[in-house]
């Protein structure tokens, strides 16, 4: 079955570009295994050596709906990685197999392997608690917990570890930090988390993911609820997390997508169309189809 | 009959000649609706004092809640034995039916796969719609005899040997008591509170859980973190519904709870409720001041249920403004 939707996404990218990208970006070219070289010949994407996210074969369905097909690409480490296209091409999806969040509702299931450090984590008997601790999530919408700033950081913080008073208020001051908040609520962390402004909510929520150091952070359309100067701050705050994180954005707004990623994948209808380093995908995409998204000739 | 006026479309239209004299008959329907509410209300105070009264005068109200003796020979009346009955019976129905009904409702929101989330659902419901009169003889019939010969033995040597609460535990197993009508009133309250708690647990917006299943909670840290809190005011209400119901649960508490006029320390004596008293006796209640004495029991219940629900609004009151810091 892998091996048809392979043939299937053979005959779906029709392009005159050349199937076989080798850019010199991290310095991470090359063949690295014969396998997963085949892969990226069809799915003309960039090769990534020592990804932190590997995903091989992923097939995601919503019940019968077959959403997301043959995905096979790799996330680099500490880099940022931006999936763009169009309404319902799936980006969000993917996003949300990698802490397998879709598994909260039965009927959405996903197939293939997805390997973080070479693990794979759709495997049946994988901790799910632990592997979202480890990979962190911020909504489209902010969502503060129903309780004082503090604890909403701390909420997740307490949940894995046991922390002295002090150690507590330092870690809920290191995470508003990384976020840039603390000076704007240092003087009212028992204040609820509701009684700020939406940027300052969703910058709370980032912070609230960053205090369980995570490896992974997926931002899904983080800023798309957001005025522009609370857009500018969250995107400044991005480039500033990916020195120790992974981070994963699903965006509609390309450029947003240009300004804060490193890498970008463009996605339609279920399909990884092409996955380049951010400024070769945006200036000289390999495929035409990707060439009509970013320049909005349809999307 | 109809007059018609031309639209700026041409097409006549129907004068509304009732436009006006409808919407004042309305109006009036709308406000003679709420004052009669008030009204029946007000009444049903007035006439509850008046008709107590004689009771109040031979006892005082203080020294009439404060005795248990019940004597209809000598004319004696004290109507602490019900009252006590009746709030027993209460706290026990809600320390067994809240935690219970919690469970439903989280079991249904948030753990049930979707083929059985209806089916439990509808059971739970179907319960509520079951006549008190059935749970009565079901509880006096088949509940308190299995009770009596199987859990009380149990609790009585389990919890009746600790000390403190032991002494609550230790009387004979008859199977009908203040205990039982405690319990038979937790199974009658539940679908009221697992209902209404499922329906506002279902109100928490899916990405808010999400961000708490996605910093890696389990089940029972999201439902008890974030979903609890978020709920507290409509899931109260639930609790404050099931409470109003079984303080003036009349016919399954009159079957069940043994109907003796006698204060007792432990839980598995007979007893009795205000309620059951007035349903019991009112037939033979002859003289002014044993119809007087059930007429201010009536009016006490009244009191005790009032006093409740504005425990409830108050305590409301302060969970909301704890809550929010400022509207955001």
């Amino acid at each position: 079955m892998n091996y048809t939707d392979t043939l299937i996404m053979n005959s779906y990218n029709k392009s005159p570009a050349p199937s076989n990208i080798s850019l010199d970006v991290t310095g991470a070219v090359g063949v690295t295994d014969s396998a997963t070289a085949s892969h990226e010949k069809q799915n003309h994407q960039i090769e990534i050596e020592n990804p932190k996210i590997e995903i091989k074969g992923l097939d995601f369905y919503y019940g019968k709906f077959h959403a997301l097909y043959d995905i096979n690409m790799r996330i680099p480490e500490k880099q940022v990685t931006a999936f763009i296209g169009p309404s319902g091409c799936g980006k969000s999806t993917l996003l949300r197999t990698f802490n397998r969040i879709y598994s909260l509702y039965p009927g959405q299931r996903a197939e293939g392997e997805i390997l973080l450090d070479g693990r794979n984590i759709l495997r049946r008997d994988e901790d799910i608690n632990t592997l979202r601790a480890k990979v962190g999530m911020v909504f489209q919408k902010p969502t503060p917990f129903p309780m004082s700033i503090y604890d909403n950081i701390a909420f997740g913080v307490r949940l894995y570890e046991r922390l002295s008073r002090k150690q507590m208020d330092e870690r809920v001051e290191w995470a508003l930090n990384k976020a840039a908040l603390w000076d704007e609520v240092k003087d009212i962390l028992k204040q609820s988390g509701k009684a700020l402004s939406g940027g300052q909510q969703q910058r709370l929520c980032i912070a609230r993911a960053i205090a369980v150091k995570p490896e992974v952070v997926l931002l899904d359309e983080p800023a798309s609820a957001l005025d522009p100067i609370s857009t500018l701050k969250i995107e400044q705050l991005i480039s500033e997390l990916k020195d120790s994180y992974t981070i994963a954005i699903v965006t509609h707004n390309m450029q947003q997508a240009a300004r804060v990623s490193d890498y970008t994948a463009f996605m339609y209808l279920g399909k990884l169309i092409e996955f380049n380093d951010t400024k070769t995908l945006f200036t000289n995409p390999q495929l035409d189809q990707t060439q009509d998204y970013i320049t909005g000739r349809f999307g | 009959m109809m007059n018609t006026v031309t639209g700026n479309t041409g097409v006549p239209v129907p004068n509304r000649i009732a436009g006006s004299l409808g919407d004042r008959l309305f109006h009036g329907v709308a406000w003679m609706a709420a004052v009669g509410v008030l009204l029946v209300l007000g009444a049903i105070i007035v006439m509850l004092t008046i008709g107590a009264s004689p009771a109040f005068e031979k006892f005082g109200f203080f020294n009439f809640l404060s005795t248990a003796e019940w004597n209809p020979v000598t004319e004696m009346f004290g109507g602490l034995s019900p009252l006590v009955g009746t709030l027993v019976s209460s706290a026990i129905a809600i320390l067994i039916g809240l935690p219970v009904s919690f469970g439903i409702a989280l079991f249904i929101t948030e753990m049930a796969p979707p083929w059985l989330k209806r089916p439990v659902g509808t059971a739970i419901e179907l319960l509520a719609a079951i006549p008190s009169i059935i749970y009565g003889m079901w509880g006096l019939f088949i509940f308190a005899p299995f009770f009596a010969d199987h859990i009380q033995p149990l609790l009585t040597d389990t919890l009746g040997e600790l000390p403190l609460i032991g002494a609550l535990f230790q009387d004979p197993p008859l199977g009908i008591s203040v205990f039982t009508a405690g319990i038979i009133l937790a199974i009658m309250i539940i679908p009221f509170i697992a209902s209404v708690m499922r329906d506002v647990f279902e109100t928490v917006p899916a990405e808010l859980r999400e961000s708490a299943y996605g910093v890696g909670s389990t089940t029972w840290e999201v439902v008890w973190n974030v979903v609890l809190p978020m709920t507290k005011v409509g899931a109260m209400g639930g609790v404050m519904l099931g409470l109003g119901r079984a303080l003036g649960e009349t016919m399954a508490v009159t079957f069940v709870i043994g109907n003796a006029h006698k204060l007792h320390l432990g839980l598995f004596e007979p007893g009795n409720s205000i309620a059951s008293t007035i349903a019991n006796e009112f037939t033979e209640a002859d003289g002014e001041v044993y119809t007087a004495s059930l007429i201010a029991l009536g009016l006490i219940l009244f009191i005790i249920t009032f006093i409740v629900l504005g425990l409830a609004k108050i305590m409301l009151l302060r969970m909301a403004a704890r809550q929010e810091g400022r509207p955001a």
